[in-house]
């Protein structure tokens, strides 16, 4: 695996959130576990494995046998965590994840760490860039893509109270504080994080800091730049995407995914049927990426401020030339 | 024992019925477990008909979801579902869909269908027991042809590393899978000597000896530290002679006449 994240101050690692909010609910609840495919260093839980040893479960690298056992511990009263590379989990595990977890309806908790593109080098194997497309299609489970600590905090709270299965897509790269701390994740909700008129940009997971900053830079020239977090992938924030295309006068999405099916593919479904407006999707176009660090990908796929203020001022001029 | 041989004679008529209502079902391995799966629920799990999920009932996984009807059937005799009910297999918004639904039908504790399915959630509910420190036991029920599937012996490996003694394993050895005979098809043999490599308690019985059965499933568990694996040799249709040990049967739909006949045979049992 690649060489640890470094994080500038200022910046977090949302495992690292992810893993001392998981402790910290086990320490208070007997019946969470965690459940891992050998992914001990990658999904940050040595010192959960060091204070619940008899609550922490290595399989070893089989992620059908763990999706499968994670069912079984719910089953058995338990609410397990299981956790591992997005793309591992979801790929090889899909069959149980739909079957065991969605149609069953197990109180399972999927943890997905380093998605998207963050294994940058490492290549197309280790990309999560098709998790979302596939699992929101799943009945039953909930898809959360928290933007930073304070939203994985808050998603790992409301997946622990919550009675069924839930995906979460964790990332491994840098982003700062987003969120207030007294932040509490909903289901369907979709946080407007600066208000806007002109134009929409619906992002979520660590592109919502470059949403921002998209923002920002759009801001500078007079244009009034509105950006929701869509965290809630499954379900989708219905209405904040129709008020969107009523209220201004197109979308970008953005998303460190494939645009086919996921959040992209998502707004376009609903935009289509409900209520047609003018839409881009930033994301990866339907290819395998090239060999480059994660940060080099998100710039090949022009999933930085510029690119986002740059799809945006797009839109806004097709808009007036029409 | 006599009372396990004319609820499974029940079980088997009631399961051949169901197929031929539905026009589509998999009654040769229905007929080859359902002894087992009459012993099990009529006397070893400690489960109650009343409270479906009592946190401390055993747990049984019927892995080979695809006998589902031999699984309904016993679940009526054992009081979860009225006999009524079955008449209603795979109808239209019936609850007894052609793979069982633990949210539809009081008992079912997994959605099987796929294979390879069963072994790890069994595994898993064997793991939440020990962290509970729990005493009930876990069953879970596969046929041969399925242990084809990879993720059984991914759990195998993590069943006898965490020392599930607690878990059991049942095999329906009727040697048939759909296509053809397992061992034409993809060599199972040697099993017991696969399990037993994979660190697991081995012991096989003849699977239509409701006392030998009954022996197997309550002794528990074979060595301390170990899984068990129970391998019961079965025939595919067995109680009805012109489907016993016959590939076609595995989801052969009998007709009138066949039906007629396969019940006449049975209902004797019952007299």
């Amino acid at each position: 695996m690649s060489a640890e994240v470094s994080t500038k101050a200022g910046l977090f690692d949302c495992r690292d959130a992810f893993a001392s909010t998981l402790e910290s609910m086990a320490a208070e609840d007997m019946r969470i576990a965690a459940v891992v495919n050998d992914s001990v260093n990658s999904t940050k839980l040595k010192g959960f494995r060091a204070k619940f040893p008899e609550r922490f479960v290595n399989v070893g690298i089989a992620e059908q046998n763990m999706v499968g056992v994670g069912a079984g511990l719910a089953n058995g009263g338990m609410v397990p965590f299981v956790c591992s590379a997005s793309c591992f989990l979801t790929a090889r595990a899909m069959e149980q994840v739909k079957v065991d977890l969605g149609y069953a309806r197990n109180n399972v908790k999927l943890c997905g760490m380093s998605s998207g593109m963050a294994y940058g080098e490492l290549g197309p194997t280790h990309h999560s860039i098709e998790d979302l497309a596939w699992t929101r299609v799943i009945p039953n489970l909930t898809v959360i893509v928290p933007a930073d600590p304070v939203e994985t905090r808050a998603a790992l709270l409301w997946a622990r109270d919550h009675e069924g299965p839930v995906f979460l897509r964790l990332s491994r790269l840098p982003v700062p504080v987003l969120l207030d701390e007294s932040y509490a994740f909903q289901p369907g909700h979709w946080t407007e994080m600066r208000v806007g008129t002109d134009v929409t940009i619906i992002a979520n997971g660590i592109l919502v800091t470059r949403a921002l900053e998209a923002a920002d830079l759009l801001a500078r020239h007079g244009v009034s730049a509105r950006v929701l977090n869509a965290s809630s992938m499954s379900p989708l924030d219905r209405n904040a995407v129709l008020d969107a295309a009523r209220e201004t006068k197109g979308i970008v999405t953005v998303e460190e995914a494939s645009i086919y099916g996921g959040l992209g593919g998502a707004v376009a479904e609903l935009l289509a049927e409900e209520h047609p407006a003018r839409l881009k999707r930033l994301g990866v176009p339907g290819v395998f990426a090239p060999t480059g660090s994660a940060e080099f990908l998100l710039e090949h796929f022009g999933l930085t401020a510029a690119g986002i203020e740059r799809a945006a001022n797009d839109l806004l001029a097709e808009a007036r030339a029409k | 024992m006599d009372r396990l041989r004319r609820a499974a004679a029940h079980v088997r008529i009631r399961s051949l019925e169901m197929v031929h209502h539905a026009k589509v079902g998999h009654p040769g391995g229905d007929l080859s477990g359902a002894d087992i799966l009459t012993t099990l629920y009529l006397s070893v799990l400690r489960v109650d008909p009343g409270n479906p999920r009592w946190p401390d009932r055993d747990r049984f996984i019927l892995s080979k979801g695809h006998c589902s009807a031999s699984l309904y059937a016993v679940l009526a005799q054992a009081g979860f579902i009225p006999d009524a009910m079955l008449n209603t297999f795979m109808d239209p918004l019936s609850k007894l869909n052609g793979h069982p639904d633990r949210n539809k039908v009081p008992g079912v504790e997994a959605n099987t269908g796929p294979l390879g399915h069963g072994l790890p959630i069994a595994t898993g509910c064997a793991l939440a027991a020990k962290m509970q420190k729990a005493a009930w036991r876990t069953f879970v029920f596969v046929g041969d042809g399925e242990l084809q599937e990879g993720s059984n012996w991914e759990a195998a490996m993590t069943a006898q590393h965490y020392g599930l003694d607690n878990l059991t394993l049942i095999v329906d050895r009727n040697r048939i899978q759909q296509g053809d005979f397992t061992e034409k098809t993809i060599r199972m043999d040697p099993l017991p000597e696969k399990f037993a490599a994979f660190g697991w308690s081995v012991a096989e019985v003849d699977g239509h000896d409701y006392a030998g059965l009954h022996a197997a499933f309550s002794r528990k568990p074979i060595a301390s530290g170990k899984p068990t694996c129970i391998i019961a040799n079965t025939v595919k249709g067995k109680g009805v002679s012109f489907m016993e040990n016959k590939p076609e049967w595995h989801h052969g739909i009998p007709s009138d006449a066949q039906l007629a006949a396969a019940c006449k045979k049975l209902e004797k049992v019952l007299r």
